[in-house]
C-alpha cells in the first residue's frame, strides 16, 4: 500500500498504521506520542498528541477525513494523503492537546527523577508553547506507595493508560487501573493494593512522565550525571538484557533497555531491576546509544569511546595490541 | 393538528399494560413482518421510510442496518440506546414510560430484520423505576409468547433484557454503552471497527434510539412509503420534541417534521407561547450539545425563509448561523435568561461526565468551567472571551469521541451570537444576575 506523509511517499504492508508509517519514513516526520507504545496492544488513542490530517483518505475514496486521526490507531489505505508538520492547522491542534497535558500538570522538573527523560518536557519543548495561559489552581493528589518500590505522583500523570496496559498484558492478576471519571480520573491500585508482581517494574519504564518512579533509584541522581550502559545476565524469569546506569563505579539503577523511539525492547524483571546492584552482578557490553539531542549524552562519554576506538586501532596498525574486544 | 403515530394513545387509560396496548393496534407491526415479510424486506420498509436516527445524529437507520455484517456462526445483537442524558431531552422516557410496550415491539420486529436473537435495551441509571416498567412489559410480552421461543409459531425467537447503566452521560455513546454493558468501564472505544462490524462482545451489533426503534412499528404497518409521505424532503415521520424552558406548556410532543418553529414556539397545539407574556432571546433547538441560536436565526434562517422542524432546515447556515435538531430537546429561553449563567450550567455539565480517557476533552471541559465561573464571580477579563474560544476550538473534533464537541459546540455558538453579554460582564466587573432564580449562585459561591 503506498501512502504519502508530508510529500513522502513510502510502501507498507497491509494494516500498517499512518504511525508507524511516518516512523517508517523517519523521527522528522514521526508524529510525537504520549500514550501508543508498539510493545503494547490496544495503545495509543488517548493523548491526541499524534493526530494527523487525512487529505485524500484513499484512491479509492479520495474525500478527505473530517477530522484529524490519531495516526496510531489508524489504519493506512492505499493511496492516503497524510499531513503532519506540513500542516498548520495540525501544529495549532498540537500545540493545543500540549497546553491540555500541561495546565494540571506540577511542572516540578527540578524534584522529579524523570528530568532529562521525561517525554513531556521533550513534547512541550518542541511543540508547546512557551508560555500556559492556565491561572488555576492544579489538580492535587497525595503521593502514595503501590509496592514496596513503586511510587505513584498522580500530579504528574498524563493518563495514557501505558501502565494499565502493562498490568494487563504482562502481568497476572491487574491490581490497577483508572477510577473515577473526567479530569478527577487517577491511576489507582484496588483499594491501595501493593503491586507485587515478577513483571510489575515495567510501569516504571513505560510512563512517559515522572508519575511513576523506582523507589529504589528516587533521588539519588539525576539521570544526566549518570552513564548507561547495556548489560546483560543469566536470568530464568526474563531476557536479562538491561540497562545499567551507573555514577562513577556505583550502579544507581537498572531499566529495560529503550530503541529510538523510546519504548522498551524487552521488559525485565523485578528481580533484575532491583536486585543487582553491583557491577559484578553484569556483564557490561557498552555504552547504550542515547541520542545526541538528549541530556544524558551531555557527558559526550559515547563520543569519547569513539576516539577510544580509533585510539585502540591505531595502537593495533602500530602493533602496539589487540583489538578483539571492543570497549 | 399533526399526525401522531408513537404517542397518540398515550392518555389511553391502562395503555402499560399488554393488554389494552394489543386492544389498540399493539404487536400489529410483530405480526405482520413475522407472518408476511422476510427480514431483507422490513429492512428495504425502513430504507424507504426515510427514518433516521432520532437519538441526535440522525443517521439514516435503513442505512445503518445494511451496514450489519453478517458473517455465519455470529450472533449479531440489537442494543436499544436509553441512556437518555442529554440535558433538555426527556422524550424517550416518557415514551418508555407511558407505553412500554411500543418499545418491545420495536425491538422483536427490529430484530427480527436484523436476525438477532438477542436485544439489550441499556437504560440510564436515573431511569431505575422506568427499568421497572419494561421489565413488568418484558414478563407480560413472554407470558403472551411475543417473546421466547417460536414467535408466533415461526422460527423466530428472541430474548431482550433491560440493563440498567450506572448513571453516565458518556454510556449514551455508542461504544461506550457497549463497554458499559459488557462490565467494564464506559469508556468510548476507538473506532474503527464500528459497531456494525464488532461491537458487542465483538459481535456485529445495531445501537438504536429508542424513538427510532419504536417508529419501526409504524413504518412496517403503514409501509414505508405512506410513513415517507410525512415530513418535507429527507426529514420524514413525526419526531417527538421534548419542550422545556421558558414555555407555556413543557412537555413532550409528537410534531411532523417540517412544522414552522414559530409555530411550534407560539401555538397553542404546542408550546403555548413565552410565559409570563416575556419576549423570546434564544433557543437551544436539539438539546443542550446543538449550537444556540438567537431569535432572529431560530425562526428565520439567514436566508429570511421561516425556519422549520426539520433536520435540513435548522441545519441552513451551517454552525454560523444554524444548528442541528440533535435529540429534539427543544430549550426555549427568554429575554430575562444571562446566556454566559446558562452556558455555565451547560459546560459544568460536560466537565463533570467527560470520561476522561483524552487529553483535549479532560483538561478542555474543566479549564472552560472554570473561565466561565470567573465571569460569574466578575472577575473575568475581556482577554477571557477570546482564551474560551480558542480552548473550544482546540476541543472540536480533537477528541474520541463526539463529548469534546457536544462541550466545545455551545461554547462556540453562545460567544458567536451573544459576544457581548461576555464583553459587558468583563468590563462592569460584576455578574448581574437577570434571571428569575438564583438557584445557581449557590453553587457558584
Amino acid at each position: 500500500m503506498k501512502v504519502t506523509i508530508d510529500g513522502i511517499e513510502i510502501d507498507v504492508p497491509k494494516g500498517t498504521t499512518i504511525l508507524q508509517a511516518a516512523r517508517m519514513i523517519g523521527p522528522e516526520v514521526a508524529p510525537p506520542t504520549m500514550c501508543y507504545y508498539s510493545k503494547l496492544k490496544t495503545s495509543g488513542g488517548y493523548c491526541r498528541t499524534c493526530i494527523v490530517k487525512v487529505t485524500q483518505g484513499s484512491t479509492a475514496n479520495p474525500n478527505p477525513m473530517p477530522k484529524p486521526v490519531a495516526s496510531c490507531r489508524t489504519e493506512v489505505m492505499d493511496g492516503m494523503v497524510v499531513q503532519n508538520i506540513t500542516s498548520p492547522e495540525i501544529i495549532e491542534a498540537r500545540k493545543g492537546v500540549v497546553e491540555f497535558l500541561l495546565i494540571n500538570h506540577p511542572l516540578d522538573c527540578p524534584v522529579c527523577d524523570q528530568a532529562g527523560e521525561c517525554k513531556l518536557q521533550d513534547l512541550g519543548y518542541e511543540h508547546g508553547a512557551a508560555k500556559s495561559r492556565y491561572e488555576f489552581k492544579r489538580r492535587e493528589y497525595e503521593v502514595i506507595d503501590i509496592g514496596d518500590k513503586i511510587k505513584l505522583h498522580m500530579t504528574r500523570c498524563i493518563l495514557c493508560y501505558r501502565c494499565v496496559k502493562v498490568a494487563e498484558q504482562l502481568t497476572d492478576g491487574r491490581v490497577h487501573g483508572v477510577v473515577h471519571r473526567g479530569d478527577a480520573a487517577e491511576i489507582s491500585t484496588y483499594i491501595q493494593q501493593a503491586i507485587s508482581n515478577d513483571f510489575s517494574g515495567n510501569v516504571i519504564d513505560v510512563c512517559p512522565v515522572g508519575a511513576l518512579t523506582d523507589k529504589t533509584f528516587r533521588f539519588k541522581q539525576r539521570v544526566w550525571f549518570t552513564k548507561p550502559m547495556d548489560a546483560h545476565r543469566n536470568c530464568k524469569k526474563c531476557s536479562g538484557k538491561a540497562r545499567v546506569w551507573f555514577k562513577g563505579d556505583e550502579v544507581l539503577r537498572v531499566t529495560a533497555r529503550k530503541d529510538q523511539w523510546d519504548e522498551v525492547e524487552d521488559f525485565i524483571c523485578n528481580e533484575c531491576r532491583y536486585d543487582h546492584k553491583k557491577t559484578a552482578d553484569w556483564t557490561i557490553e557498552g555504552p547504550s546509544h542515547i541520542s545526541r539531542h538528549s541530556v544524558i549524552s551531555q557527558n559526550h562519554y559515547e563520543h569519547l569511546n569513539e576516539l577510544k576506538v580509533q585510539l585502540m586501532k591505531q595502537q593495533k596498525a602500530l602493533g602496539f595490541m589487540s583489538i578483539d574486544k571492543k570497549p | 393538528m399533526g399526525r401522531k403515530l408513537l404517542i397518540h394513545n398515550d392518555k389511553v387509560p391502562g395503555i402499560n399494560t399488554l393488554e389494552v396496548y394489543r386492544a389498540n393496534g399493539g404487536y400489529a407491526s410483530v405480526e405482520k413482518a413475522l407472518k408476511t415479510m422476510t427480514p431483507d424486506q422490513v429492512t428495504d420498509e425502513v430504507k424507504k421510510s426515510g427514518l433516521r436516527g432520532r437519538g441526535g445524529a440522525g443517521f439514516p437507520t435503513g442505512l445503518k442496518w445494511s451496514f450489519l455484517a453478517k458473517p455465519e456462526g455470529v450472533p449479531r445483537y440489537l442494543v436499544c440506546n436509553a441512556d437518555e442524558s442529554e440535558p433538555g431531552t426527556f422524550k424517550d422516557r416518557y415514551l418508555m414510560e407511558k407505553i412500554p410496550h411500543a418499545l418491545i415491539e420495536g425491538m422483536i420486529t427490529s430484530s427480527y430484520a436484523l436476525g438477532a436473537k438477542r436485544s439489550y435495551i441499556y437504560i440510564r441509571g436515573e431511569y431505575f423505576y422506568v427499568a421497572r416498567i419494561l421489565e413488568q412489559a418484558i414478563a407480560e410480552a413472554y407470558a403472551a409468547g411475543w417473546l421466547g421461543q417460536n414467535i408466533l409459531g415461526t422460527e423466530f425467537s428472541h430474548d431482550c433484557y433491560v440493563q440498567v447503566g450506572g448513571g453516565a452521560y458518556i454510556c449514551g455513546e455508542e461504544t461506550a454503552l457497549l463497554e458499559s454493558l459488557e462490565g467494564k468501564r464506559g469508556n468510548p472505544r476507538i473506532k474503527p471497527p464500528f459497531p456494525a462490524v464488532a461491537g458487542l462482545w465483538g459481535c456485529p451489533t445495531v445501537v438504536n434510539n429508542v424513538e427510532t426503534i419504536a417508529a419501526v412499528c409504524p413504518i412496517v404497518n403503514m409501509g414505508g412509503d405512506e410513513y415517507a409521505k410525512i415530513g418535507i424532503g429527507k426529514s420524514t415521520g413525526t419526531k417527538l420534541i421534548s419542550a422545556s424552558g421558558h414555555i407555556n406548556k413543557p412537555g413532550v410532543y409528537e410534531i411532523e417534521l417540517g412544522v414552522p418553529v414559530e409555530e411550534f414556539i407560539f401555538s397553542e397545539e404546542y408550546c403555548g407561547g413565552i410565559r409570563n407574556g416575556k419576549k423570546l432571546k434564544a433557543v437551544v433547538a436539539g438539546g443542550s450539545s446543538v449550537p444556540i441560536l438567537p431569535t432572529e436565526l431560530i425562526l428565520k434562517t439567514a436566508k429570511g425563509e421561516p425556519r422549520l422542524m426539520t433536520y435540513e432546515s435548522l441545519a441552513d447556515g451551517g454552525f454560523q448561523t444554524g444548528t442541528m435538531l440533535g435529540s429534539g430537546g427543544f430549550i426555549v429561553m427568554d429575554e430575562d435568561t444571562s446566556i454566559v449563567k446558562n452556558l455555565f450550567t451547560f459546560t459544568r455539565f460536560y466537565h463533570h461526565e467527560s470520561c476522561g480517557q483524552c487529553s483535549p476533552c479532560r483538561e478542555g471541559t474543566g479549564w472552560m468551567e472554570k473561565i466561565l465561573k470567573k465571569f460569574l464571580n466578575g472577575t473575568a477579563e475581556e482577554s477571557d472571551v477570546d482564551l474560551l474560544w480558542d480552548i473550544q476550538s482546540k476541543i472540536e473534533g480533537k477528541t474520541i469521541c463526539p463529548l469534546g464537541e457536544a462541550a466545545a459546540w455551545p461554547v462556540a455558538a453562545a460567544i458567536r451570537h451573544f459576544k457581548q453579554e461576555f464583553i459587558d460582564i468583563a468590563k462592569s466587573k460584576k455578574f448581574v444576575d437577570i434571571s428569575h432564580y438564583n438557584r445557581l449562585n449557590k453553587i457558584v459561591a
